[in-house]
């Protein structure tokens, strides 16, 4: 259902090496520059392929939720044509085209190749003046093979971290480049250039012939590789991890709302967090309960009508109609809240009544069948017994439970997010792992996060940052974003964490002494 | 009865004559104090105000000489023969209450139904 967002800005991780990193950013720049306008300070965080319509916003009509009731499902149109939810959902999945899912991959491509360039450098500058003027070279005995050992295995640690720390796959695309990264690549493809440049005029024109200058040349540059990856670590990985900000993160529609602790980030990085954060900790977002019922409302809205008994003067009438309109309204007691109270009252006596019958259902259903133990006759001839597989003892005992079930979800307005199809492959999946009736039931009883519900999809999700201040800039108090999707939006405040003034204090163990409180009373 | 720390205290009192009377070798008064500065404030059933640390007279016996007199129970006692006794523990309360060189006991008590009766004769009409 859902698609994973796909954070390239945050894959730092993903690439080999830093060097890359310059290209990408050059590429990601022309490409923001082309898609935002100016003036307009909402970025996209762009994903490829995502539906229009997507599926955190629900479109339960063309599912079949009578699968618990024997009805006829009417479809609205015969077997020859074709309806239009058919060619509203064929556009979307023409629209969810291919050609983002190549620039997900382009960049920790290029990246990796260029990464790989700058591993192997240390390796040509030792093996060209070896190849091209062998002859010449000074004789290099024991010093240089100390040299070439320390060399090959801080290559090899170079290689081991990176793959560690920065080969991930890429989780994001952010709108704008991601600073420290560009920095750390800048300086990498500065360093790699100037080692180049000086070998270029120093080593290959005046063909040096002295072998270990070279090789302490090249373990130079490996050891200035590992400070900066030292340094990339800090930056990228560390420096975030205290924490300083307290993020509060409100979803618009419902109210939902967390607080959460983050260190420094700039605000895209920030972004990209707090949606990793949503997807496991907010309650699936359902637009079905946000509303009054239609009864509460639409009493408001009858108001008086006013009726002119045939008068002249049309202009006073009016202003005089309208004023009498709202004096009376004024005057007319408001009841709704009344109404919404018990609406609300009879409403949560629905739901528990409906979970009452659900669970008890549930309950008879999962008696009806045991696990068959290893040494246990499975056939004997007077008590035959099939024996099932977990799919067909799901399939078995779901049918008592199916209508309970689904008077349920209707009841909570759950029945987009489960199919019948989905249900029974939950009850295939406790009965196999010997779950009770109350573990099956957690899934459909609260409301879960919003991963519960995602469908694996390689395509990502469409967020848009919409922010005052350049996304690039770092987080500080006071700061307001908002992530925005197509029908809801959270909306993210910064305070900074209080600085705390620890004290001390020494209580001495024996100082706890109590005495029993007076209360006399003497006669006189 | 409250008081403010710092402020001079004023209550509306009453005076209070009691006779001691001679049992044996005791001279007694006929009723019990509770209260003082080193005793719990919170358990006394007859201040209003719940901090108030002063001498409060818990029982009066029937008959007996402080009956007689007129004191009642609940009052709170201010002075006694000229000492103050809103500043004072319990022990001292007693033992300037039991003195043996006194027959005589002259209190300052006052107590709730007095503040109100003056403050409504002080109402203007």
């Amino acid at each position: 259902m859902d698609n994973e967002s796909q954070y390239s800005g945050y894959s730092y991780k993903s690439s080999h090496s830093r060097s890359s990193r310059k290209h990408r950013d050059r590429r990601d720049r022309h490409r923001s520059k082309s898609r935002d306008s100016r003036g307009d300070k909402s970025v996209t965080i762009q994903a490829p392929g995502e539906p229009l319509l997507d599926t955190e916003s629900t479109r339960g009509d063309d599912r079949d939720d009578n699968w618990g009731e024997t009805t006829t499902v009417v479809t609205g149109t015969s077997e020859h044509s074709v309806s239009n939810e058919d060619l509203t959902r064929a556009s979307k999945e023409l629209e969810d085209s291919s050609p983002l899912e190549c620039r997900r991959f382009a960049g920790p491509i290029l990246s990796g190749i260029l990464g790989l360039f700058a591993l192997l450098t240390p390796l040509a500058f030792l093996l060209l003046p070896q190849l091209l003027w062998r002859d010449s070279l000074e004789p290099c005995g024991t010093p240089c093979e100390g040299l070439y050992v320390s060399l090959a295995f801080k290559l090899l640690v170079l290689l081991i971290s990176s793959w560690a720390l920065f080969l991930r796959p890429p989780r994001a695309t952010l709108p704008r480049f991601f600073v420290f990264r560009c920095l750390l690549m800048a300086l990498v493809f500065l360093f790699v250039a100037s080692y180049w440049l000086f070998y270029g005029v120093r080593v290959l024109e005046p063909r040096e012939k002295d072998y270990r200058g070279i090789v302490g040349y090249a373990v130079s540059l490996v050891d200035a590789l590992l400070f900066i990856q030292y340094l990339a670590l800090v930056l990228l990985e560390v420096r975030h991890l205290r924490p300083a900000f307290c993020l509060k993160v409100v979803r618009t529609t419902d109210g939902a709302s967390r607080f959460y602790n983050i260190g420094h980030l700039s605000i895209q990085r920030a972004a990209v967090w707090v949606l990793d954060q949503y997807y496991s900790d907010f309650p699936v977002y359902n637009p079905a309960l946000l509303n009054l019922p239609k009864s509460i409302l639409s009493k408001k809205m009858s108001g008086f009508k006013v009726y002119s008994l045939g008068e002249e003067n049309s202009t006073n009438n009016s202003t005089g109609q309208s004023r009498a309109m709202i004096a009376a309204a004024a005057r007319r007691r408001d009841n709704s809240h009344n109404e919404y109270y018990y609406e609300e009252a009879e409403m949560d006596r629905r739901i528990r009544k409906r979970k009452a019958r659900l669970v008890v259902a549930v309950e008879e259903a999962f008696t009806h069948i045991k696990r068959l133990q290893e040494d246990e006759q499975a056939t004997s001839p007077k008590h035959p017994r099939e024996v099932m597989d977990p799919r067909e003892a799901a399939q078995a005992i779901f049918a008592p439970m199916a209508r309970a079930m689904q008077k349920y979800l209707r009841t909570t307005r759950q029945q987009p997010y489960h199919s019948m199809e989905s249900i029974i492959a939950h009850l295939q999946f406790c009965i196999t792992h010997n779950m009770t009736p109350k573990a099956f039931l957690e899934r459909y009883l609260t409301p879960g996060p919003t991963m519960q519900y995602q469908r694996e999809n390689g395509r990502g999700r469409q967020w848009t940052l919409v922010s005052e201040e350049p996304v690039t800039s770092a987080l500080r108090q006071g700061l307001v974003f908002s992530l925005r999707r197509l029908d809801f939006a959270l909306v993210v405040t910064v305070t900074a964490l209080p600085f705390l003034n620890l004290g001390e204090e020494f209580i001495d163990p024996k100082s706890h002494k109590f005495v029993m409180r007076l209360q006399s009373e003497t006669s006189v | 009865m409250s008081f403010i720390p710092g402020q001079p205290v004023t209550a509306v009192v009453q005076r209070i004559e009691i006779l001691k009377l001679r049992e044996g070798d005791n001279l007694i008064l006929g009723f019990s104090i509770g209260g003082g500065i080193d005793q719990d404030p919170a358990q006394n059933p007859f201040s209003e105000d719940k901090t108030d640390k002063g001498i409060y007279v818990t029982r009066v016996s029937k008959g007996g000489p402080a009956d007689v007199a007129g004191l009642m129970m609940g009052d709170k006692i201010m002075q006694v023969n000229g000492w103050d006794m809103t500043m004072v523990t319990h022990d001292q309360a007693r033992k300037r209450l039991t003195k043996k060189s006194e027959d005589v006991v002259r209190l300052l008590v006052t107590r709730k139904s007095l503040q109100d009766a003056v403050r409504q004769s002080m109402m203007p009409r």
